[in-house]
């Protein structure tokens, strides 16, 4: 502890040393803002140096302030042992105190607050949207009918019973002499009833409850604003009135208003969020700023809804719930994840700077005013009254909720209606003229903010665990389970439909037809149809986890051993082609859907299997023989082969979309030259495109029996002659279509690392995803080439590219697959298939 | 039409509401369904259930239909299927969509968690075997994701390799060359879906249901 502190008090000081100039400069701009116009006008030299503060103060002090307040979060950050047992937010206040502090004591005035115009447009909407764009659909939507509850009728509720507590203590005379009346403590009521997001996310992000009661009460928190504005412009219309004026038509005004200002919120945050979709649709030249559509529009959703006196945080809320998974799936990877990043940069980082600032702007006299009875009060009404309303409300939804929240939960609940900024924010929005106890109201609201925020905050750590409140499983999804929930949910919309019922799954049912058949047509890209599939996403997902691993694992081992036995080399490929050719996929994969589509390519596919049978038989037996280089033909080959793809690819990029014809021949073609060079390199006819890698196929060709003596007298010594694929491709293009391939087959050669690269561009067989428990019996099923031929008809999918290998996180799988496919591949030459080496065995039994 | 017959059956329902926890109320409701679904007989068939209207876009109904004949979800003993159940037997099998009541002991909760696993599982394992085979979970995995349209055959045989990968590699940790995974038991089962909630999730709302304004809205 002595050391965290130690720190921290020297980050003090920096922080003040960085401050103090500022400040002190600050205070002077003013005044030298006169005289500076006139010097500037009056130099008589040239000036080398010109020390131009008051032009760019404003700007850098608004940076130093981002930067003092990240600061303090990265203290805090360095401290576990704190943050553990204080909030971060509160942890924030203290530091605001203390920098409030220090600034007072320099300038005897406080220079720094938080402005509510600053608060609502520049630190506000980022962390409104990035709870929206980071929303649990789901969750969010099935418990939607509890959430307004509670937004809608929670907040009146607290609002107006907090008001007529308050007033009714008023007339009692517990306040003492206080200058107020019955709509001014309404109208305070309604500004501090809203729980806020601000404050909620902060606390409750490091509280891990169950998601219901997670998303319930930040739920809550965000669309109770609507409620809010509406109570707050109300009430203050109603001041400003006067009581006299009030009648009937006003409040019925005032109802339909609400009604008006959340909805149309909502509204216009859809449509925004439908426009974001639209545009991501088209954006893909330019990924660059594509991500930036996405906070513009978010932003403009925010300042629409407000400048319709709307509710603007419902507006921005409902942009991001609505929008995100669109755009994610019509995003680029890339864009998604610097969305979701720079999301996270700007709502944390405007969290952070309110917490501090909310500590900053209560270091000044000059807006206390203490009224203890008034304080006291408000604290304790505001408890009291959350709870009641929470126990009546959740015992109103119990009734009808068919898993009801049980009691814990909803104490939870109760203690975590904090309120923080917004309600500071909206404080400060009130006219003094009008409200004689402005400051009062102001003081209350700090010490609301503060008890909610530091001491609920504090406490509620020990108190979900003192209760044994369930937590969230904070597991990682696995495909298994996905599928499982899948199962799940088709399985209870089925039950619904057999009991005879319209219950929320069959809603739920009719939705999601309903959206995949107009929305995803509507609003997706037909690439981001097929990769929106959550399903799909985790496949995906796996695959790029397997070849990571697979990559690490061969760069561990440092040899060339990997590149054929965890295929780094072809799952490193791999992931290229994730990335870059990503686009040109389902084009060529709706080409290859065609039945009777038989494309070189598909005579090129059976070129595979044989690859891998000899890649194979190299495992197996020669193993131990091979001593080359492995980064050397990596790079020799494979990255070789990818820069030129890629040229091509991007040579063709703007065409990509108009032409799918062209793409796929682009792809024929970088397959054909690959086939074209792999073939010359087989059979030593094209000496000058052979390479080192050739090497390395010597040995491979003695188990074939049938080229040792041949692979030995080939022209191997143009080793050093560059291998081209530009050549090859241009000059062998006939052949490479016209050559009967099968010929090759069993021919023994072969460039592990090349093949692996074909490998990848090549479309998988099928087989190649069995599973190693399943290899064998495999085996058995297809060693007639007809329908292995057949299989290999099957669309192409991106997929199978990318779960190249599902197996190959065990080391053995690899060898079985490969296994699989030498009987089909071998019978060319007619030869039997090697005994399936020991690990096969175990897939005897599995396969029924 | 089930007020005449009700009436003669008020002992009966009795026995069953204390048997599966359902109320008066939700067998006569279901009852109602029952009889709706078999157009009066005393059994209800495959044919009965396959011809719900709503059931076409179920890419599992095949699945759901079976599970409905399938002698384990019946509370019996043994294996096999039944080609014509009976009223009790429809209603057994909606047990297992019952919500879960409050405050129950910790034990009572996994109880009914394992069983409304068993029931998922059971559809899974189509052999009655007491594993889910790779076959098996193709099978489903390929007919779940058939209605999606834009994951082809292929797509759907190397998701359910990969699913049933991960659950050798939860379950088994490392296996070794010589091992095999013969398939999914039900403790795997329970296992991999540790963290998912099924006790407060598998549950259909039994309302009042009018048959006359079926699928007309929701009646109540």
């Amino acid at each position: 502890m002595p050391a965290m502190w130690h720190s921290t008090f020297i980050l003090v000081m920096v922080l003040l040393a960085i401050s103090r100039p500022s400040l002190a400069s600050q205070a002077r701009t003013e005044e030298s803002q006169g005289t500076g116009n006139a010097t500037e006008h009056t130099i008589t030299t040239l000036p080398i140096v010109i020390w131009k503060w008051e032009e760019i103060h404003f700007p850098y002090l608004v940076a130093l302030w981002v930067l003092v307040s990240w600061l303090c979060k990265l203290v805090f950050q360095q401290n576990p042992c704190l943050t553990s047992v204080i909030p971060e937010s509160g942890l924030l206040i203290c530091i605001g105190w203390v920098l409030g502090g220090i600034i007072y004591g320099a300038d005897k005035v406080q220079t720094f607050r938080l402005q509510p115009f600053t608060f609502f447009f520049y630190l506000l909407p980022q962390i409104v949207l990035d709870a929206g764009y980071s929303m649990p659909n789901k969750l969010f939507f099935g418990n939607l009918g509890a959430i307004l509850v509670y937004a809608v009728i929670g907040t009146c509720w607290n609002a107006a019973t907090l008001g007529l507590a308050l007033w009714g203590c008023w007339l009692g005379g517990a306040m003492g002499d206080i200058d107020t009346g019955l709509l001014q403590l309404l109208l305070f009521g309604s500004l501090i009833a809203a729980v806020d997001p601000v404050a909620v996310i902060a606390v409750f992000e490091e509280v891990h409850v169950n998601e219901v009661l997670y998303i319930l009460v930040f739920g809550e928190s965000l669309l109770n604003d609507g409620v809010t504005v509406v109570l707050f412009n109300v009430f203050n219309a109603f001041v400003s009135l006067g009581g006299a004026q009030i009648d009937a038509v006003e409040i019925i005004k005032g109802i339909i208003s609400f009604f008006v200002v959340a909805v149309g919120g909502s509204l216009v945050g859809v449509v925004f969020a439908l426009l974001i979709t639209l545009l991501t649709r088209c954006t893909k030249n330019i990924q660059i700023i594509e991500p930036g559509f996405i906070f513009v529009l978010g932003y403009l959703s925010y300042l629409t809804a407000e400048m319709l006196s709307l509710s603007a945080i419902l507006s921005c809320t409902f942009c991001g719930v609505c929008c995100q998974k669109y755009i994610n799936a019509n995003m680029d990877e890339r864009s998604v994840s610097t969305v979701r990043y720079t999301m996270k940069v700007f709502a944390n980082g405007s969290e952070t700077i309110i917490f501090v600032f909310l500590g900053i702007s209560a270091i000044d006299p000059s807006i206390w005013v203490w009224n203890t009875a008034f304080i006291l009060l408000t604290l304790l009404f505001i408890f009291v009254f959350r709870f009641i309303g929470v126990f009546l409300l959740t015992w109103i939804l119990n009734q009808y909720r068919l898993v009801p929240l049980d009691f814990i939960d909803q104490v939870v609940m109760g203690y975590g209606g904090l309120r923080g900024a917004v309600a500071y924010g909206l404080v400060l929005l009130l006219d003094e003229n009008t409200y004689k106890e402005k400051k009062l109201m102001v003081s209350t609201t700090f010490i609301v903010v503060y008890f909610t925020v530091m001491l609920q905050g504090i406490t509620m750590k020990p108190l979900v665990t003192w209760l044994k409140v369930k937590r969230a499983a904070v597991a990682e999804r696995t495909l298994a389970e996905k599928l499982q929930n899948r199962t799940f949910d088709h399985m209870l919309v089925a039950i619904e439909d057999i009991s005879g019922q319209i219950g929320d799954n069959y809603m739920r049912d009719k939705w999601n037809n309903f959206e995949e058949k107009w929305l995803y047509w509507l609003l997706m890209t037909p690439f981001a149809r097929k990769s929106c599939d959550p399903i799909f996403n985790i496949f995906h997902k796996l695959n790029i986890k397997d070849a990571t691993s697979y990559v690490k694992e061969g760069e561990r081992r440092g040899s060339l051993a990997f590149v054929r036995n965890e295929s780094k080399a072809d799952v490193d490929f791999n992931k290229k082609f994730d990335a870059d050719f990503s686009e040109m996929m389902p084009y060529i994969m709706t080409e290859n859907m065609g039945p009777d589509h038989v494309p070189v390519s598909s005579i090129l596919r059976d070129s595979v299997p044989s690859v891998c049978l000899d890649m194979h038989e190299q495992d197996l037996k020669m193993r131990e023989s091979e001593d080359f280089d492995a980064h050397h033909v990596l790079q020799q080959h494979l990255y070789k082969g990818r820069k030129q793809h890629r040229h091509r690819y991007s040579q063709k990029h703007l065409e990509v979309s108009k032409d799918e014809h062209e793409v796929q021949e682009i792809f024929q073609r970088t397959m054909r030259s690959r086939l074209e060079s792999f073939k010359s390199a087989k059979m030593g006819v094209a000496p000058p495109k052979i390479s080192k890698h050739l090497k390395k196929d010597q040995p491979q060709k003695m188990p074939n029996g049938k080229s040792t003596e041949n692979s030995k007298s080939h022209a191997y010594g143009d080793e050093d002659v560059e291998f081209s694929e530009g050549d090859s491709a241009s000059g062998c293009e006939a052949a490479g279509s016209s050559f009967p391939m099968r010929a090759y087959r069993g021919a023994g050669i072969v460039n592990p690392a090349f093949m692996a690269e074909m490998d990848t561009m090549d479309p998988m067989p099928p087989m190649q995803q069995i599973p190693s428990w399943l290899a064998e019996a495999e085996v058995d099923s297809s060693t007639v080439a007809p329908s292995q031929r057949a299989q290999l008809r099957l669309p192409w999918t991106p997929s199978n590219l990318r779960r190249l290998a599902p197996l190959r996180l065990s080391t053995h799988s690899n060898d079985s697959f490969l296994l699989a496919d030498s009987p089909a591949t071998q019978e060319g030459i007619s030869e039997p298939p090697p005994p399936p080496p020991p690990q096969d065995g175990q897939g005897r039994g599995t396969h029924k | 039409m089930g007020a005449s017959q009700s009436a003669g059956t008020e002992h009966e329902f009795q026995d069953l509401a204390d048997r599966t926890g359902f109320s008066l109320e939700q067998i006569g409701n279901i009852n109602k369904r029952f009889r709706q679904l078999t157009n009066n007989e005393e059994t209800l068939s495959r044919e009965d259930l396959a011809s719900i209207p709503a059931l076409d876009n179920n890419p599992i109904r095949a699945q759901i239909i079976n599970a409905f004949f399938d002698k384990r979800n019946l509370h019996q003993n043994e294996t096999g299927t039944v080609q014509e159940i009976g009223f009790e037997e429809f209603l057994l099998v909606m047990t297992h969509f019952r919500p879960a009541a409050m405050g129950l002991t910790e034990e009572e909760r996994e109880n009914l968690r394992r069983e409304k696993l068993r029931f998922l599982f059971n559809m899974h394992d189509t052999d009655s075997d007491g594993t889910i085979t790779l076959e098996e979970y193709r099978w489903v995995v390929e007919e779940l994701l058939s209605k999606a349209g834009i994951i082809g055959q292929e797509t759907a045989k190397a998701i359910a390799d990969a699913a049933m990968l991960e659950v050798a590699g939860t379950t088994r940790g490392k296996m070794e060359p010589d091992e095999f995974y013969e398939g999914i038991t039900f403790e795997n089962f329970l296992q991999i879906l540790k963290t998912f909630d099924i006790e407060t999730r598998m549950h259909v709302r039994f309302l009042n249901m009018d048959t006359a304004t079926l699928r007309c809205g929701k009646s109540k």
